[in-house]
């Protein structure tokens, strides 16, 4: 299939290194402790922190740091054709293990012993990289939450499709049957705390597709920050800071 | 707004903006540069010499934030206090929390932190009001002071390294709170200050602010200035000594009237609040709610001035949730705010 047109065009109308639009607004469930939305042009994913609070289950505490927990689900009605999806099926369990692995790796679990957070993060509607929009929520959503971490963690995919990396694959081209890497980076830090990719490809091409990830990650960033940025001082704009 | 479940529409939207942006000039002496993200880098003086406080870490020399919020300096100490984040304990806070759990010695106390907190048995006042030692028959009959899901007010005695934090509820002030409402808000919306026991005199209403975040709104006892003052007075002449007395010979029967005669007691506390003072005490939560969600600062003055303006707007205690009021308030806010700017 032809991935790229002779002008140079994606099927949406892309071109090779251009992300899709993203949208982010934090605070948008009301009980949690943290919450966010990310989209991705077409890929949406909502995402909520609860605590840090007491653990739930006894035997699972730990005394020395905190116990991270992660739930990935995808609504029924977020794909194509309708379909019921548990959040115990194969491919939600792994994803939630990705998610946690590279949210843990970021916060900081040892300034809160004994206690537990727990993310939920589900897909509204999936269109390629979920797996990337899932992971910037979650950040978000823990940045929300006053959660310490080390550095916000973000995400990006691309991949490798008619002999051409391409940034932020969507979900055509994601079933293209090319290679798929998704990257998740501390962007500060200029640390990878996430790297999967499930196909071969070879050295000097996979340098170039992953440092086109890690690029669209840390334009991922800036977005992110100015996002939580604004969030912030609205929070403290209106409570008024000032002593008087 | 966080939890508000409301559609804006246009309009209605560029006036909550408008009135933001107000507020944002009115806060004035918070520089754009005191607000961090996560991972941003602090400026300091490094030939002065810094001290890492909360919420920052150095990596490489550099000392960066880990949580979004706005950066504290004490002397050549740096740190960051974040905004939303779950309850900060600190020696001597009121607090309102709920029994979560009844274990020996003590009871376990969710007050909105990240590990529950701790009441013993040693740091309550017990039935009587006498201070001796406490015995194992204190002990079976912890559940007649506090049970599971009951809320109580209290301070925090003491914190420890690890996070957990004792409570005490040694004083007539504290203890079992009844006939109210809890709303729970964030925790940075309370300060601190030597009141949060509110008794507002002209509604009839019993007002705690729990540093935690927790707000209790309740009818007042008809019995003494408190609500809370003399739970355990009562307990000592209901369910004490005499009562484990009682059960030790005939247990399930006196069990059973015990039980009866509570619920015969709770119903006519009950009756006895009148419709008016349930629908003030209503319209005082919906006024807290409101502040929470537009991230207003929540003390008394607040809690009564929405109180009083939503009253002379005629709004119903329904309608207190709903997009006009709570625009209207946060465009009496900013208008407020500019005022006190002119006045200084």
């Amino acid at each position: 299939m032809e991935f790229i047109s002779p002008e140079g065009l994606r099927l949406d109308g892309r071109r090779p290194h251009e992300m899709r639009q993203l949208h982010a607004e934090v605070g948008v469930v009301a009980k949690a402790d943290g919450s966010a939305l990310f989209e991705m042009g077409n890929t949406k994913v909502i995402a909520a922190v609860y605590g840090p609070h007491e653990v739930q289950i006894h035997s699972q505490q730990l005394h020395d740091q905190a116990l991270v927990r992660c739930e990935y689900s995808m609504a029924a009605f977020s794909t194509g054709e309708r379909r019921r999806r548990g959040k115990s099926d194969r491919r939600a369990m792994e994803l939630s293990l990705v998610i946690r692995q590279t949210l843990e790796a970021a916060i900081l679990t040892h300034l809160m012993p004994r206690s537990q957070i727990d993310i939920f993060v589900q897909v509204l509607q999936a269109d390629g990289g979920t797996r990337a929009a899932c992971i910037n929520a979650a950040s978000m959503a823990l940045a929300d939450a006053g959660i310490p971490m080390r550095d916000l963690v973000v995400s990006c995919a691309a991949g490798y499709l008619n002999s051409t990396p391409l940034l932020d694959l969507n979900y055509i081209e994601d079933s293209g049957g090319g290679p798929d890497l998704t990257v998740g980076i501390f962007p500060k830090l200029d640390k990878v705390s996430l790297l999967q990719m499930d196909s071969k490809l070879s050295t000097d091409l996979f340098e170039k597709v992953l440092t086109l990830a890690m690029e669209g990650s840390k334009a991922i960033a800036e977005y992110m920050r100015q996002m939580l940025l604004e969030n912030t001082q609205k929070l403290a704009f209106a409570r008024g800071t000032l002593k008087r | 707004m966080r939890g508000l479940q409301f559609e804006l529409e246009s309009g209605q939207q560029r006036r909550v903006s408008k009135a933001q942006e107000r507020l944002k000039d009115a806060a004035g002496s918070v520089h754009a540069a005191a607000f961090v993200n996560v991972g941003d880098t602090i400026q300091v003086d490094h030939e002065a010499g810094f001290l890492r406080g909360h919420g920052t870490q150095v990596v490489n020399g550099e000392l960066l934030a880990t949580v979004c919020g706005i950066v504290e300096r004490v002397n050549k100490l740096v740190s960051v206090r974040p905004l939303r984040a779950k309850y900060n304990p600190e020696t001597g806070d009121v607090v309102v929390g709920r029994i979560t759990e009844v274990a020996p010695k003590r009871w376990k106390v969710d007050v909105n932190c990240r590990q529950d907190a701790q009441l013993m048995l040693s740091a309550v006042n017990l039935p009587g009001g006498i201070q001796r030692r406490r015995t194992a028959v204190d002990e079976l009959n912890m559940r007649s002071l506090y049970e599971e899901n009951d809320i109580i007010s209290a301070e925090v005695q003491s914190l420890y390294q690890d996070g957990s934090l004792h409570l005490h509820t040694r004083s007539l002030k504290y203890g079992k709170l009844e006939n109210g409402q809890l709303v729970t808000v964030a925790p940075y919306l309370i300060k601190r200050l030597k009141q949060h026991f509110h008794h507002l005199k002209q509604y009839g209403v019993d007002l705690i602010l729990g540093c935690n975040g927790y707000v209790w709104i309740a009818a007042p006892s008809e019995s003494g200035k408190s609500s809370v003052s003399d739970t355990p007075m009562d307990l000592s002449n209901d369910h004490g000594s005499e009562m484990s007395s009682k059960r030790s010979t005939t247990l399930i029967p006196s069990a059973q009237e015990d039980g009866k005669r509570d619920l015969s007691d709770d119903d006519k506390v009950r009756d006895s609040i009148t419709r008016e003072l349930r629908e003030r005490i209503c319209r005082l939560a919906n006024a807290v709610r409101v502040l929470a969600a537009l991230g207003l600062l929540i003390f008394v003055e607040s809690i009564i001035d929405t109180y009083e303006v939503s009253l002379s707007w005629d709004t119903a205690v329904k309608d207190m949730l709903a997009a006009e009021f709570c625009i209207k308030i946060v465009e009496r806010e900013a208008e407020h705010r500019d005022k006190k700017e002119l006045a200084i």
